[in-house]
């Protein structure tokens, strides 16, 4: 039938035409990355020789053209790519001994307690905090977390890695370079692996067991993000750590996330918040080091807050096409019984 | 006056004042259409329909709407996406709408070339479709800028900054266009006028005239056969229905249409609620940031084509400068369509199907134009710089050769 062939032709130029506008251009302007790891002393390892591999196909290409200027450019950058992944194997490495030590909960008590809490409070057990967040964002850069729901939020590897480096654990070391140094120091020096592993298993401890995506996105999050959809009445939503801080501390100064979930996207934010560097090289967004749970959390908190309607959304959409259906058929009857006068 | 007896009806009541059934038969019931039409012939029905969409959603929008730099983003994304009793619905309805409509108007327009029914008579009505279709894209480009993201303040900047290419006037135009030095609060409000006042009174006003220019040369159809339209009226009126080659507008060609829009309205609707982003792009729900520029910048979908001919000329040719070879084929490729119906020399309407040549000719330029569309969008690096560029210089020669090549299939059928 003739009206069929020129529908099926339409309809495939527009496929044609949606594929090559949508989901290919899509791929040709955001190339694919590994999937999320929540393993990050093996994402670690295989990013840090992905990049290796990376500068040495570009010193290969380089070499090609004979370009000299490229050619030194590529071999310092795979220089420093070696260097690194020399520096974040050992690091691992390192942490295999407080990973694997047997932890004694009330020595990590006392660390925590002697160490940590000149910076950080832990108000669920007593210690609150000796300075507001401006203050502690004045003096450090970015407020300083509780460390309360620390053994919620991260596994316990990454806490171990964290405290021994954080600016290695948390993929940011590049700010820190020309005697600029992370403002909470790598106690790796100071500490030994068995006590390392007690003060994680102190702050696994005292973690709540359950929290709502909401003192997840709190503590994760909010003291660099504001997100202020969540109340543009009363406007507390905003980021802990004052703008003028946290611009001087990272750069610039950090989005509002409120409508994040739609610019972004659930599958880009799981892979951005679970290693920044792999989208965005070079950022100063630190890889915070969310477990699989807390990260799912942060999701659903920008979701709820960023598209509020979506359940309201994905409800009412059936009854409209169902409705539309019956006035298809109808229309289709009308049109047969007008119709069939004329042919 | 005229002496006013006392009605019995509503109707009759009407129609003393009015002359409603004169005007009821005019317009509908002894409105005639040709009856050898297939469904591409529903396409001005579907699109009066998704105007009416576009107009109804758009005064709900307007209610909350703010047009200032520093209230509209959360207007729309917050007031309207979160806090409006279904305002998120208003705003799918209207976002798809506007890209969807275009669609609509492509497949309008190619049925119109591909039937040639837009010469011999028919030029106003190619020539009234075409200025609509302008209307259009200037509503499309003046709505895309209201929720101010990062895609709306770009896309300004790229599409205000091409005025510049005008000679002598060039900068200052750019200034009159923005009202400002930068596409700023007054370039905002000024293109919000635009979009809720002028464009959408022009639009209407320019929808009537393009169903008047109908009126006397008739509808064409599929095999463009022509014949007397008042004797096959006669017919109909008599009785002899199936004999008739024509079929009132009312109920008979409209029963076709609602057909044809029930289809076209599940197909919608499920993009509304479930398939929406290729029409509201992601990257527009980051706010404007004048410090920041997107990675990639691209206009919405049905711009493409006409972009990746501005942009495919990315090289200095014979000492002109690359921009400017491009504003001019961009100039050329907005400018040509409106010349259509005097670039054919064929003096018979006729389907491309019958006209060997024009029928390549055709295809040719639909694959032109997709491929263009597609390029239009990648970042025009390496081998894509190079399609957008062969893309580019054939749609210029398709319209080049048009003249030549109908000329020949007239020769050829002697």
């Amino acid at each position: 039938m003739r009206e069929l062939k020129i529908l099926a032709v339409v309809v495939v130029l527009t496929l044609i035409t949606y594929w090559g506008v949508e989901p290919f251009a899509h791929s040709q302007m955001h190339p694919h990355v590994d999937p999320v790891n929540y393993n990050f002393e093996e994402s670690d390892r295989t990013t840090s020789k992905e990049a290796v591999e990376k500068a040495q196909k570009a010193l290969a290409e380089a070499e090609k053209k004979a370009d000299e200027k490229a050619i030194k450019g590529a071999k310092a950058d795979l220089e420093a790519a070696l260097t690194f992944e020399k520096t974040i194997n050992a690091f691992w490495d390192a942490n295999k001994a407080a990973i694997t030590a047997t932890p004694n909960v009330a020595n990590g008590e006392a660390l925590v307690t002697a160490n940590c809490t000149a910076c950080h409070s832990i108000e669920s057990k007593g210690f609150p905090k000796l300075m507001d967040d401006a203050s502690t964002a004045g003096a450090y850069g970015v407020a300083t977390p509780d460390l309360g729901s620390a053994g919620k939020l991260y596994s316990k590897d990454y806490l171990i890695a964290f405290i021994n480096n954080p600016a290695l654990a948390s993929k940011v070391s590049h700010k820190f370079t020309d005697g600029r140094a992370h403002p909470m120091p790598s106690y790796e020096l100071m500490n030994t692996p068995q006590e390392i592993a007690d003060m994680v298993a102190y702050l696994q401890s005292i973690a709540p067991k359950e929290m709502t995506n909401k003192e997840v996105f709190a503590d994760a999050c909010q003291r660099c993000h504001g997100i202020k959809y969540a109340d543009m009445q009363k406007g507390t939503m905003g980021a802990f750590s004052p703008d003028a801080d946290i611009k001087k501390y990272m750069g610039k100064l950090p989005p509002d996330l409120s409508q994040y979930i739609i610019s972004r996207g659930p599958d880009y934010l799981g892979k951005f918040i679970n290693n920044p560097q792999k989208l965005l090289e070079g950022t100063a967004m630190p890889r915070v080091g969310l477990n699989q749970e807390s990260q799912e959390q942060v999701i659903k908190y920008l979701e709820e807050i960023g598209a509020s309607k979506k359940a309201q959304r994905e409800e009412l959409g059936p009854k409209f096409l169902i409705y539309l259906v019956i006035f298809a058929i109808f229309a289709f009857l009308w049109k047969a019984s007008k119709w069939r006068d004329v042919h | 006056m005229a002496k006013f007896e006392k009605a019995n009806s509503v109707g009759e009541w009407l129609e003393q004042r009015l002359n409603i059934k004169a005007i009821n038969k005019v317009m509908m019931t002894e409105y005639w259409i040709p009856k050898d039409i297939n469904f591409l012939w529903a396409m001005g029905v579907l699109l009066a329909t998704t105007f009416t969409i576009l107009v109804i959603s758009g005064l709900f929008l307007m209610m909350y709407y703010k047009p200032d730099i520093n209230l509209a983003f959360d207007s729309v994304n917050y007031t309207i996406m979160q806090e409006v009793a279904f305002g998120w619905l208003f705003r799918h309805i209207h976002g798809v709408a506007a890209s969807v409509i275009f669609l609509i108007i492509y497949i309008h327009m190619l049925t119109g070339i591909y039937y040639g029914s837009y010469k011999q008579g028919r030029e106003m009505i190619w020539i009234s479709g075409m200025l609509l279709f302008v209307t259009f894209s200037a509503a499309g480009f003046s709505g895309y800028m209201l929720p101010w993201g990062q895609m709306s303040y770009w896309a300004a900047m790229v599409i205000t900054n091409l005025f510049g290419g005008v000679p002598v006037i060039g900068d200052a135009l750019v200034v009159w266009i923005r009202g400002d030095f930068n596409v700023a609060d007054a370039t905002l409000t000024r293109f919000f006028m635009l979009h809720v006042f002028l464009l959408p009174i022009a639009i209407m006003g320019l929808i009537g005239l393009h169903f008047y220019t109908l009126r006397i040369p008739h509808v064409n159809n599929q095999s463009s056969d022509e014949f007397d339209f008042d004797a096959e009226a006669e017919k109909y009126l008599s009785g002899n229905k199936k004999e008739s080659k024509v079929i009132p507008f009312w109920p008979v060609f409209i029963s076709k249409d609602l057909a044809v829009l029930g289809v076209f309205l599940i197909f919608y609707f499920y993009l509304v609620f479930f398939h929406y982003s290729f029409a509201m792009d992601p990257v527009n729900f980051d706010p404007a940031d004048p410090m920041v520029t997107p990675a990639h910048i691209y206009p919405e979908w049905y711009f493409l084509w006409s972009y990746e001919v501005l942009r495919g000329f990315f090289f200095d040719i014979a000492g002109i400068k690359a921009f400017d070879i491009g504003l001019i084929a961009f100039a050329f490729a907005n400018g040509i369509f409106f010349v259509l119906p005097w670039l054919d020399r064929d003096n018979k309407i006729l389907p491309a199907h019958k006209r060997p040549l024009f029928f390549i000719w055709f295809w040719l330029l639909v694959v032109d134009l997709i491929v263009l569309t597609v390029y239009g969008k990648l970042p025009p690096t390496g081998t894509n710089a190079w399609v957008g560029f062969f893309a580019a210089v054939a749609f210029i020669l398709l319209f080049v050769l048009l003249p030549v090549i109908t000329k020949l299939d007239q020769k050829r059928r002697g």
